[in-house]
């Protein structure tokens, strides 16, 4: 009785805070699927007040015959998986880093934190204007000290800066976690190993890496459903010039720059879809590595 | 071929010296139990055979050949952890190879070695489960098996049975004293649990504080422990050691008498006491008796059936010759 009791209890107690996040996922999801369905160009006088036409599937279709399409999925593609590549390789290396005891270890460790805390949008300022100018930058100061002549980052380079800022925001993230992983391996572990032959590299490749391999599928999901939405670090920097131009961008640009609410509500039910499929396919292996 | 010196061998962390000065010999062949309380460097000892730690100091030969600053995987010696350390993520078959995949062996011997080991450990059945998938009796077989396979100069025991629970535990003691009986090679174990060290041992060596208080055979160290700490330790359940006037009767400082050494009497006998509480063990029968005037309490050994109760009187007789006498520093007269 008592937990039945409990139970309804816990349902009624809970029950704001569900519908709260309901509601705040239901209505714009159920919002954009309305507009994708609808001519809404506010600059041509379209308002809800008056009535939108039904288009049916004219936007959906539009979106992708679009020559920045394919072009916007490519470069969302390179950037997440050229972030999720530099962020777990060297988070792996530092969290071994961190591991290995040395003076200052609490003060080391919060420095490597730090870049976490610091806005997406003011990062991509700093980047821009202190290290990646091309006359004022550190980056083109360092250049010429080797006589060499200066890169301007974010029209040359493009992608590879936005990667670059990218994963500096996200290698703690990916730091810490690996960090509290590797923490937890049992040192009698190594110390088998050890006995057993295996010398420093093979045992962090046979033992450290299959510890960390459950770390490493969480940090990759976790690190791709955020970086399929970044947008300010691109917004300050090329503004999606440059071949730059994310799915998420690229939306941003049909409904703000373009006015064209339908066309960009279409596009965000594609980004729907693409991040559901990223997420079944992610959880899948994170269910088979948590069986293991 | 295992033999074992220590040579003058220290271990110290930082400014703490765990282990002074220790020379100690194991002869190849020997089943060596080295037993202390906890926190006596039983385990550094191991770690410092093992290679594990480094010695401060002093020299440790195995077979003759100096292996001091050999690391661990070259002493061709093999460790079974008290976690057990096996790698979840690989499948006992997998385990069990680690060692020699790790030595480049060929595909075909390694299958070989490892149904071998399997066969002999009873678990053939399991090979290709992964650790986790185990019972804990399972799982200590399996680390013996990836410590056999390596066909080792020795094997060092670290504390290995004390995750078991007390069934397991004597099913597992068996076990390993008939592998050591079966490989006939160098065995190193270290327990905080005397009886462990009693029932294995050929050689039973007791630490305290990084000191060996005595070395020799389980008998002898029963029979005739060197000082009051190995009298104490030694045993189940412990010696009573007695102090003042009634040790001063037999010109010593502290006399010591094991419980199975008491005939006791409800009507006569030399010392005086109540009963106190009993423990029933079906065979044996152990009382606490207090009151006696020689020590808190004195616990002494009766057949199954002993109809005394609480509170009771008995008297105490110590078997003839079985009294020990330790001096004023502890030490055995």
């Amino acid at each position: 009785m008592a937990t039945q009791h409990s139970r309804a209890a816990a349902r009624l107690m809970m029950a704001p805070a569900v519908i709260l996040l309901l509601g705040w996922m239901l209505v714009p999801l159920i919002l954009t699927l309305y507009f994708s369905f609808k001519r809404y160009l506010p600059l041509r006088g379209d308002s809800l007040g008056k009535g939108l036409d039904w288009v049916g599937f004219q936007n959906y279709a539009r979106f992708v015959t679009s020559s920045s399409f394919w072009p916007s999925i490519q470069v969302t593609l390179i950037i997440v998986g050229g972030v999720l590549v530099v962020t777990v390789l060297l988070g792996t290396l530092l969290a071994v880093l961190l591991d290995q005891p040395m003076w200052g270890t609490g003060i080391v460790r919060i420095l490597v934190i730090s870049p976490f805390f610091v806005m997406p949008t003011v990062s991509g300022l700093v980047w821009k204007n202190m290290f990646m100018d091309s006359t004022n930058g550190l980056f083109a100061h360092l250049w010429r000290a080797f006589g060499a002549a200066p890169v301007d980052w974010v029209s040359q380079q493009s992608l590879f800066s936005i990667i670059l800022i990218v994963s500096w925001e996200w290698l703690p993230f990916a730091t810490l976690i690996l960090l509290t992983a590797i923490q937890s391996l049992d040192s009698e572990q190594l110390e088998a190993a050890e006995m057993d032959g295996a010398p420093a590299l093979k045992r962090f490749w046979f033992i450290v890496i299959p510890h960390l391999s459950r770390a490493i599928t969480i940090v990759i999901l976790i690190q791709t459903i955020f970086l399929l939405s970044i947008f300010a670090e691109i917004y300050v920097t090329t503004a999606g010039a440059f071949g730059t131009k994310t799915l998420t961008y690229l939306i941003f640009q049909r409904v703000l720059e373009s006015q064209n609410v339908g066309l960009g509500s279409a596009g965000g039910v594609y980004a729907i879809i693409l991040a559901n499929i990223v997420a079944i396919f992610l959880m899948r292996i994170v269910g088979k590595n948590l069986d293991a | 071929m295992g033999r074992i010196t220590l040579d003058k061998v220290t271990k110290k962390f930082g400014e703490v010296e765990v282990i002074p000065p220790l020379d100690l010999t194991i002869e190849d062949g020997e089943f060596v139990v080295f037993v202390g309380p906890s926190g006596c460097g039983k385990s550094t000892l191991l770690r410092l055979i093992a290679g594990l730690e480094d010695v401060s100091s002093g020299h440790i030969q195995i077979d003759g050949r100096d292996a001091t600053e050999v690391p661990p995987a070259k002493r061709g010696l093999a460790m079974v952890f008290q976690s057990y350390a096996l790698y979840p993520h690989m499948s006992v078959r997998k385990n069990i190879a680690f060692p020699l995949r790790m030595a480049g062996l060929s595909k075909d011997e390694q299958d070989k070695r490892v149904s071998g080991a399997a066969e002999v450990l009873n678990l053939t059945a399991y090979l290709d489960r992964r650790p986790g998938q185990l019972s804990g009796g399972q799982r200590q077989r399996v680390a013996i098996g990836r410590a056999i396979v390596r066909e080792p100069a020795a094997f060092l025991f670290d504390e290995p049975l004390s995750n078991l629970d007390a069934a397991l535990r004597v099913g597992m003691r068996l076990e390993i004293s008939e592998l050591h009986k079966r490989l006939e090679t160098t065995m190193i174990y270290v327990t905080h649990d005397q009886v462990e060290a009693m029932t294995m041992a050929d050689k039973i060596v007791v630490l305290r504080a990084g000191n060996i208080e005595q070395v020799g055979s389980p008998l002898e160290l029963y029979q005739s422990p060197r000082n009051t700490f190995v009298a104490g330790f030694i045993g189940s359940p412990r010696m009573n050691l007695i102090e003042g006037a009634e040790a001063a009767k037999h010109d010593a400082t502290t006399i010591g008498i094991r419980p199975e050494h008491i005939a006791i009497s409800p009507t006569e006998g030399t010392w005086q006491g109540k009963v106190g509480v009993s423990e029933h063990l079906g065979s044996d029968t152990f009382f606490h008796v207090t009151g006696t005037g020689l020590a808190d309490a004195i616990t002494v050994r009766a057949g199954g059936e002993v109809s005394l109760r609480y509170g009771d009187t008995i008297y105490l007789t110590p078997e003839e010759g079985k009294l020990h006498r330790f001096d004023a520093k502890g030490l055995r007269i």
